[in-house]
């Protein structure tokens, strides 16, 4: 099983029947292929869908059905369109339970930074910003390090913030982290690793839930 | 009485001509779904330049109004995201063109609060960000917030599924977006239609923009390829 899946299968575990919820463009699309079939839930899409189904196969392709990242999608029965305003009133107004979004560094305080590299990567905000700060619950879903192996879980964000204090689960290949008054709180740590891995490769102080290492679940 | 108004004309070239050099230009669409093709070509054949372009999104390299940028048309372009388009965020690093980025839904919210014919609203998306630089703030209800402007322009390009001959429009599925909003917004808005009824042919709950906001409905012969899928979108 490849990074990709570990995170979004794990991902899935975290939506709860009847809830709306957004997919962030890159891993997060992944998600729903691992809900059960049948699973109620209502994927929003930036671009103005409410009850987006699983991406179009092959040849069954709608030229006026794409989502927020640009992949043909279908939508499932009760679904709804509209525009972009709108779109966002759902946002901003508390309309969504979870927000999947991906992380260039997270903060032990819940900050986020993922829009923007000054000098060196800078394509834009997009919706991020207003998903990042309104969602109900955001969860990011995310590699552990760089690809140079770098933590991008780290104690303040370097990088210009997408909002302040947002974040609420972290979501890795390693390791499903709480964001807590307290600090970062390890909720449980992949089969395939150990704790010293997950310490050494995080750049913040991890706390351990009561009963230690040995009460963490592993996924 | 009746409504015998018919703005549909075949020649797209006579609307366009309504956009001079230096005007401020919303086209509508986000991604392909929404895009009006065929008025962006015909922009693009009437030469202006020095405009401000207002999209979601620079379509992608070569592209729709990608095609306007890269013929360096656009002095500054206001949008949300560029990231499906290396041609225009080089253009951008080189500073060739000025680009001004907001929120998705801000941009979205600036374009009807100005259609609304209001000045402005208060937010607080990216009050902890570096995008409260240059901002006006204000104290509501004891907090700080960001004054946003309205954005209006003096042409909007609009792409339309359906129209009657009055100027009611129907988008489709994810081609509504900006659409709507960018038809409230201008004070000459364009619209090309996939397909043209007879005024009355429309029933009422469904149309999505009034012919009151519509100045000129310009036929689309026949979908060109490029309404249609990109096969580097296909899974």
């Amino acid at each position: 099983m490849s990074y990709k899946e570990k995170i979004a299968r794990r991902a899935a575990r975290e939506v709860a029947p009847g809830q709306v919820i957004n997919l962030g463009i890159g891993l997060p699309t992944f998600i729903p292929h691992y809900l059960p079939p049948d699973f109620p839930v209502m994927i929003h899409s930036e671009n103005g869908i409410l009850g987006m189904g699983l991406r179009s196969e092959r040849g069954t392709e709608d030229r006026n059905l794409i989502d927020a990242g640009g992949g043909y999608v279908t939508t499932l029965p009760g679904a709804s369109f509209f525009d972009s305003a709108l779109s966002f009133a759902l946002v901003r107004g508390g309309r969504l339970d979870i927000a999947f979004l991906g992380a260039l560094e997270v903060a032990e305080n819940g900050d986020l930074a993922n829009w923007i590299i000054p000098g060196k990567f800078a394509p834009g905000i997009g919706g991020g910003m207003e998903l990042a700060q309104k969602a109900r619950r955001l969860i990011i879903t995310t590699t552990h390090t760089t690809k140079k192996g770098d933590p991008k879980i780290i104690r303040s964000c370097t990088l210009p913030l997408t909002a302040a204090g947002c974040v609420d689960t972290i979501i890795t290949e390693l390791a499903v982290i709480d964001v807590t008054d307290d600090g970062l709180t390890l909720r449980e740590i992949a089969a395939e690793t150990d704790l010293e891995t997950v310490r050494n490769r995080t750049g913040a102080d991890l706390i351990l839930p009561g009963g230690g290492a040995a009460a963490v679940p592993t996924f | 009485m009746g409504i015998t108004m018919d703005k549909t004309t075949t020649a797209v070239e006579a609307a366009i001509a309504r956009v001079g050099d230096g005007a401020a230009v919303m086209v509508g669409g986000f991604g392909v779904p929404g895009t009006p093709f065929i008025l962006i070509d015909a922009l693009l054949d009437a030469g202006v330049e020095n405009l401000t372009l207002i999209k979601n999104e620079a379509n992608e390299d070569h592209m729709g109004v990608s095609k306007l940028i890269e013929a360096g048309r656009v002095k500054k372009l206001i949008t949300s995201h560029l990231g499906l388009n290396g041609a225009v965020i080089g253009m951008m690093n080189s500073g060739e063109i000025e680009v001004e980025f907001y929120p998705q839904g801000i941009l979205a919210e600036k374009i009807r609060a100005g259609g609304a014919g209001l000045l402005g609203f208060v937010t607080d998306i990216g009050i902890d960000t570096i995008l409260r630089e240059n901002k006006q703030m204000v104290t509501v209800n004891g907090k700080e917030a960001i004054f946003e402007p309205a954005l209006t322009a003096d042409v909007a390009l609009i792409h339309a599924s359906v129209a009657d001959r009055a100027g009611n429009l129907a988008y489709t599925k994810s081609g509504r977006n900006f659409n709507p909003l960018m038809a409230t917004a201008a004070d000459c808005v364009i619209a090309e239609a996939e397909r043209i009824v007879e005024t009355g042919g429309l029933d009422p709950d469904a149309i999505h923009t009034p012919a009151a906001f519509v100045d000129h409905i310009v036929p689309i012969r026949d979908v060109t390829a490029e309404y249609g899928i990109l096969q580097h979108h296909v899974v």
